[in-house]
Parts: structure tokens; C-alpha cells; sequence
């Protein structure tokens, strides 16, 4: 249970560990964007977590990294081809980050420190816990950057004409994200 | 023409930090001095350079060859990772000052997103073998120009007083972010 929830918050890939910083910017022009790309990247990150820690036992600690890649990047490969045919309208947004899962560190990260030590079934929790941290982050980022620059709740409008245009575009979102990490270190000040 | 069009959109107007959100990573991590931001600027551009010109080759001559387009991600990557390693050890052997000068960066390469980024868009482009060269050079450069801008501003940092829950990386971001905003002034150059 400790293994599904630690990625809520305590060990928040994004506000915590400042991993994965790439997407989390790029995908967080709206909400369901962000969700998208975190149900994506949560997908990957159990089926590599659970393969992983699967053949551990049968990879030379050498060639490690390598056979790990490939792993992540064949689940990789799955969710592209997935959704660019359930969900083209998602694909053509997302567009070059699917492919860049690849290399987002919170994959390769819980394969090195989590999955090759550890039984399947933890793996799979870790995986999970991670992925949907990862997925509300980028919701939570999301839902703000569109609310303050359109005036929407996902895709919901509910002021006229647009909002401060800036939080949908690039600097936006650097901003927003600044704001956000420096309100969850306060909460976690305030709780130790 | 094509050419000036492609570096001056790859430096300024798409700026592959502050526009396309690629190479965040080591433009957060290695931006505390202007020393440090060359010498990581130069292993990305050789790293870059050479992972277009050799994933291109795989692309056009490999995987069109044999209509296996959906194998990119996988092999793309794994062209990047021997190929970082491969550049690794010539260093060590054939330039020991340049490898003591790069050598600590070249492992965080292979995750940084830029450089399969612009393996894959100067497929998505369709560009030529040169011209993917020179558009991979431009991004390079850009990223440089960003990530050595960014390091001077940090350097000037250390010197003032940030309130407390700021310091760090959310500064950073804010920073960031403004920089983006004053690169937004290039949009509608080309």
C-alpha cells in the first residue's frame, strides 16, 4: 500500500522530485491534455515496472540500462500506435512528447531504483502510484494554466472571450509550475 | 534561403528550451555557472550533430528499407545510447583534455530529451541529410544561447535575497519563464 501511495505526494515525481520536466510542460496547455499525456506515461510505467522487475534476475548488471530502454521503449511503441488509433484528436496534440516517453527520467528512474529489486506485485504498485502522481500533477497544472488562459475548466468555458492569454503559451507555463513547486515546499515546511 | 529560414527559426523563434520545452532537464540542473553551461552546450551540439546524421541513416536506409516505420522510438534511442557511449570511449582515447572537459556530461545525454527530439523532427520535417544538419546545429546553438543567458542571470542571483519556499528551482522556473517571454518577441521573424 506505502508502495501505491508514496507518489501521491511525498515522492510526487514532478513537485517533489523535479523529474519529467519536459512533458509536464509541453502537455499542460489544458487539462485533459495533461491527463492524457499522465495516463500515457502511467500505461508505460507499469508495463516496464512489472517486466523489469520480471527478467531482473536475468540481465547482466552491465548491460542493464540498454535491456531497460528497450523495454520502455517497446510499451513505448504500444501507447503510440494505441492512441494514435483510439485517440487521434489526443495524438495530434501531444504529438513528438509520446515518442519522448522514452526518455523521461521517471520511467528509466523507477526501473533502476524500484523494479529491479523488488517482487512483481510492489512493482506494479510502485508503477501505478507513480504514474497517477504523475497524472494528477500534470491535471492539477493543467486545470490552472486553463482556467487563468482560457477561462475554461476542461474545455468548459465560463467566462467570454479569452483569458491571460501568456498562462497557454510557453513562458506560462514555466511560471505556473515555478508557483506550484514553491507552494508544495511551503506545505511540506509546514507539515515536518 | 531555406537554410538562413531553418537556423534563424531553430535559435530564436523556436527556441528548443524556451518554445519547445526539449532539454529542460540540463537546462535546470547545469545552469549555475556560464563555465559549466559551455562546456555542456558543446557535448549536446557534438551529440546532436552525430545522432541526426546516424538516425537519419538508420531512418532512410534501414527501416524504410524495410517498411518497419513503427520501430523508430526503439531503434532511435538505442542508435543514441551506443552512440553516446561509442563517443564516450574515443574521447578517453584519442582527446583525454576534451573528455576531462565533456566526460561528465556525456552520460546525462542519453536522456535528454533534445537530442532524440531532433532525431525524430528532422524525420517529421522531412528534411535532407544537410539540412537536418544544419537544422540540428541550429538547435544546438539555440539551446547553448538559452541555457548560457539563463546561467548568467542565475550567477547574478546568488546575490540577492529570495523569500524562502522561492529558492531553488521555482525561482528558477520563474526566471525561466520570462526569458520565454522575451523570446516570444521573435515569433512572426519568419
Amino acid at each position: 500500500m506505502k508502495n501505491f501511495t508514496k507518489g501521491f505526494i511525498r515522492e510526487n515525481p514532478i513537485l517533489v522530485l523535479i523529474l519529467g520536466t519536459c512533458p509536464t510542460l509541453a502537455t499542460t496547455s489544458s487539462g485533459i491534455n495533461g491527463l492524457g499525456m499522465g495516463l500515457a506515461t502511467t500505461f508505460v510505467l507499469i508495463g516496464s515496472n512489472v517486466v523489469i522487475s520480471m527478467i531482473s534476475n536475468l540481465i547482466p548488471s552491465k548491460v542493464r540500462i540498454p535491456a531497460y530502454v528497450v523495454v520502455i521503449a517497446t510499451f513505448v511503441t504500444i501507447v503510440d500506435l494505441l492512441m494514435q488509433a483510439y485517440t487521434p484528436a489526443l495524438y495530434d496534440q501531444l504529438g513528438i512528447f509520446i515518442p519522448l516517453i522514452v526518455v523521461n527520467c521517471i520511467v528509466l528512474g523507477r526501473a533502476e531504483a524500484f523494479a529491479n529489486k523488488n517482487s512483481v506485485l510492489s512493482s506494479f504498485f510502485d508503477g501505478f502510484g507513480m504514474g497517477l502522481g504523475f497524472a494528477m500533477a500534470l491535471l492539477i497544472l493543467g486545470t490552472i494554466r486553463e482556467v487563468l488562459g482560457n477561462g475554461s475548466i476542461l474545455g468548459h468555458k465560463f467566462i467570454e472571450g479569452d483569458g491571460i492569454l501568456v498562462f497557454i503559451l510557453a513562458p506560462g507555463a514555466f511560471i505556473a509550475l515555478g508557483f506550484l513547486i514553491a507552494i508544495v515546499n511551503r506545505i511540506k515546511a509546514k507539515m515536518n | 534561403m531555406e537554410y538562413i529560414i531553418i537556423i534563424i527559426s531553430a535559435i530564436f523563434v523556436n527556441n528548443i528550451v524556451l518554445a519547445q520545452f526539449l532539454g529542460i532537464c540540463p537546462f535546470l540542473g547545469v545552469s549555475n555557472k556560464v563555465g559549466t553551461a559551455i562546456g555542456m552546450t558543446a557535448a549536446v551540439t557534438f551529440v546532436i550533430i552525430l545522432a541526426t546524421i546516424v538516425t537519419y541513416l538508420a531512418q532512410k536506409y534501414i527501416l524504410d528499407v524495410f517498411g518497419i516505420q513503427y520501430m523508430q522510438t526503439v531503434t532511435f534511442i538505442l542508435v543514441i545510447a551506443a552512440l553516446v557511449q561509442m563517443v564516450e570511449i574515443i574521447l578517453k582515447k584519442v582527446s583525454p583534455p576534451l573528455y576531462q572537459a565533456l566526460g561528465i556530461y556525456l552520460p546525462l545525454i542519453t536522456t535528454n530529451c533534445a537530442v532524440l527530439g531532433v532525431a525524430i523532427l528532422t524525420i517529421q520535417k522531412d528534411y535532407n541529410l544537410l539540412e537536418g544538419v544544419v537544422y540540428g546545429t541550429s538547435i544546438s546553438l539555440g539551446f547553448g544561447f538559452a541555457l548560457v543567458i539563463f546561467a548568467g542571470i542565475r550567477e547574478q542571483m546568488d546575490l540577492v535575497k529570495i523569500p524562502k519556499g522561492m529558492q531553488g528551482i521555482p525561482i528558477a522556473l520563474v526566471t525561466a519563464g520570462i526569458l520565454a517571454l522575451a523570446f516570444m518577441g521573435f515569433a512572426g521573424l519568419v
